[in-house]
């Protein structure tokens, strides 16, 4: 029998047992929505804004470790996507998105809500295609699932025209797929995981430093049991937050622009150093001539080789899929007899200990007016460390992966590698369905919020219960201290004037909205909101303007040139 | 440093643009491209002429093999290889010039291929060095038109890319 292109595209999506789809229709994608409406396999998740379907999808796919999928219609429906995409492809989320194109017959005749889709999206997928013929149409999303999973991870956008949707074949459903193309990596090499065993056992001073790749690989057990195996310092970039229980001993917090006073010494002074899927990224080395000044050995485990001495030369490569160079190297270590410096490692940890001294994260307790950082420890307290924490770009989600203490992975969504405000409440919404009996924290700012406040919408029509945390300081406050640092006070077009009251604005959405102004009120509202089971609770927290976020590695400076509090 | 990379990736549209794209937002160097299918229809191959250190050489590379439609990435330099490139350069050729410009293209084994009243039409091959010497040594008054295939190059020997 022969099935219509939309036809095919669900039966597509139900073999991939895609549970989501984060989508809005339109002109080229009404066939599809048609073949939608007739089943109830796929749940379609109705959107207000194309940027809201890609951030849901990627929330989902973040908090569920399954693909993200969206679906929107061309022209505008594929730019209004372009930022989530771009989001998701920063970070190595695996997602499928389906366009809707104009028939082909009119692909570049400027027709109406046509846009080179695959041009556009081209610098920002894993990968992408064109489906000009009905009869490609399966493998193609065969294909977009495979890349999306294998490998590194990432976006895969499959354009449809519109009467590829309308013409009909067979349907056909491959099991596997293979691609002369394409072949990943996996396994590590078994010589350079004997290199890295062996320097990691002489090392006086070991560092061991991982990032998102360690969640996106699902490779946390490996990465505690190596760290707890050898009992060196472990330190999580801002994506791999998680990766290691922050509440271990040998967590020394997260490092970077941002990171610890402990982490970022720890960092550049010790003599071997283990890379598990981290990039050295400027974020969170700061200027590589800088770090380099220091002679020290370094170990990187990563799928991707493109990302291995891309910015920092490293020692020993070994590309493979982490959990599996892990289980290795953890296997190597015990089959031999040699056992890490005693003497050397506990003389290291005094440095460290030494180092943490600075209680670099500290900040006003008695403050009357409210700090965003004791909002976040009650928060922690409240949830038990238990909640899934999605965040916006800016001071919030950096005192978010500071003070709340991540010890499980895929518990900490954020927008790490593209920085996209208005990420937080559309991943929460996926975070939200992915895990329907989770509390699910959207923690923000009243300048990100705004980006993409219209899914409060989307929140009331599929009763999300997400909790909003607002840290609304009244200025982009990220931007506003960096005006401050180093433009000299001039806090140019970082104020936010004329704010909506977000209590009512919640309110008339459906919600319940909290605004709450004082330090002694925090934890009850907090409570109060909690209880709250079934409804999304916006809570105003009104929060120091003045509060900056230390310590900060300014931008382009080297790792150890920390701007900490008590310095201003 | 200046780099030969050659490429086999499959010869499917939009394969070219995800190459050049990746030069240009990455910024690297192209001083040339050129692409044609192989003998095997599927493939194109590719050849990229780039300048870079080391350090950038080895992330093109990587960079190149990180796309999906590439199948193999070789940098002609690793090893003995030749390389090649083709002008088509038309010249003013009127009765009194006729004789040097034939002796000339001798001298550089080039071919007339075309011949009119004032004009020649010269085909030469030869590394682009060959080609920017031949240039030189006509003057820019003689000549009226020049194009330039960009290099193409194989590894020498026993090596060889393919699948």
């Amino acid at each position: 029998m022969e099935l219509s292109g939309a036809e095919i595209l669900i039966k597509c999506l139900q073999a991939e047992k895609v549970e989501y789809v984060f989508g809005y229709p339109g002109g080229a994608v009404l066939f599809i929505y048609d073949e939608l409406f007739k089943q109830n396999k796929v749940k379609h998740v109705l959107v207000r804004h194309e940027q809201g379907a890609t951030h849901a999808a990627d929330g989902y796919s973040r908090s569920s470790r399954k693909v993200g999928v969206a679906l929107v219609t061309s022209g505008p429906g594929v730019t209004n996507a372009v930022t989530g995409i771009a989001t998701a492809y920063m970070d190595s989320i695996p997602m499928v998105i389906i366009s809707g194109q104009v028939p082909t017959h009119a692909i570049g005749l400027d027709a109406f809500q046509e846009c080179d889709a695959v041009g556009i999206t081209r610098p920002c997928v894993k990968h992408n295609f064109l489906v000009k013929d009905v009869k490609d149409l399966a493998l193609t999303m065969k294909k977009a699932f495979y890349l999306a999973t294998t490998g590194r991870p990432g976006p895969v956008l499959v354009d449809v025209p519109k009467d590829v949707t309308v013409a009909k074949c067979k349907f056909e459903y491959p099991d596997t797929i293979s691609m002369r193309s394409y072949n990943p990596v996996v396994k590590g090499h078994s010589g350079q995981i004997k290199k890295a065993a062996q320097l990691l056992l002489e090392a006086k001073r070991p560092m061991i430093y991982a990032g998102g790749g360690v969640i996106l690989s699902d490779a946390a057990p490996q990465l505690t049991k190596l760290v707890r195996m050898l009992g060196f310092p472990c330190t999580n970039t801002l994506m791999g937050l998680g990766g290691f229980p922050a509440t271990d001993k040998h967590f020394v917090g997260m490092l970077g622009m941002h990171g610890t006073y402990e982490a970022n010494m720890a960092m550049q002074h010790c003599d071997v150093l283990v890379a598990i899927g981290a990039r050295f990224d400027d974020r969170v080395i700061g200027d590589p001539a800088h770090f380099g000044q220091v002679p020290r050995k370094i170990i990187h485990i990563d799928i991707d080789p493109s990302s291995i001495s891309k910015r920092v030369k490293v020692d020993v490569p070994i590309v493979g899929h982490v959990p599996d160079v892990l289980d290795d190297l953890i296997q190597l270590i015990e089959a031999g007899k040699q056992r890490p410096e005693a003497k050397a490692i506990s003389a290291w940890w005094d440095q460290i200990k030494q180092w943490k001294t600075k209680d670099c994260l500290r900040y006003d307790r008695k403050s009357k007016i409210i700090k965003p950082q004791f909002v976040l420890e009650k928060l922690y307290e409240i949830t038990k460390g238990d909640a899934i924490i999605t965040s916006d770009v800016g001071q919030h989600q950096m005192w978010a992966a500071q003070f709340y203490k991540f010890d499980k992975p895929r518990r900490w969504i954020n927008s790490g590698g593209l920085g996209t405000m208005g990420f937080g409440l559309p991943a929460a919404m996926g975070a939200q369905m992915a895990n329907p009996d989770a509390s699910v924290v959207c923690v923000t700012g009243e300048a990100s919020f705004q980006m993409c406040i219209q899914e409060l919408s989307t929140c009331k029509q599929y009763r999300l219960p997400i909790k909003v945390v607002n840290l609304n300081n009244r200025y982009m406050g990220m931007v506003r201290q960096w005006q401050q640092f180093f433009h000299g006070n001039r806090y140019s077009e970082s104020y936010m004037d004329a704010l909506p009251d977000f209590v009512k604005l919640a309110e008339s959405y459906g919600h319940v909205g909290i605004r709450i102004e004082k330090p002694g009120d925090v934890e009850s509202a907090l409570k109060e909101a909690f209880k709250r089971k079934d409804e999304l609770v916006f809570m105003d927290f009104m929060t120091d303007q003045t509060e900056n976020v230390y310590p900060m590695v300014g931008g382009g400076k080297g790792l150890t040139e920390m701007i900490l509090a008590e310095e201003l | 440093m200046r780099h030969i990379i050659s490429i086999l990736l499959e010869n499917e549209a939009g394969a070219l643009s995800r190459v050049s794209g990746l030069f240009s937002a990455r910024g690297y160097n192209i001083e040339s491209l050129t692409v044609a299918p192989t003998e095997e229809p599927s493939l194109s191959r590719m050849t990229i002429v780039t300048s870079g250190s080391g350090d950038v050489i080895e992330q093109i590379t990587k960079q190149l093999n990180k796309l999906v439609e590439v199948v193999k990435v070789v940098d002609l330099f690793e090893a003995p290889h030749i390389e090649r490139e083709l002008m088509l350069i038309k010249v003013r050729a009127s009765a009194k010039d006729r004789d040097d410009m034939k002796r000339m293209s001798d001298i550089f084994r080039g071919r007339i291929i075309d011949v009119s009243e004032d004009t020649y039409t010269i085909e030469l091959t030869g590394t682009g060095q060959k080609l920017d010497a031949f240039i030189e040594a006509l003057g820019r008054t003689v000549i009226l038109e020049t194009a330039r295939t960009g290099a193409c190059g194989i590894s020498r020997g026993q090596r060889v890319l393919r699948i």
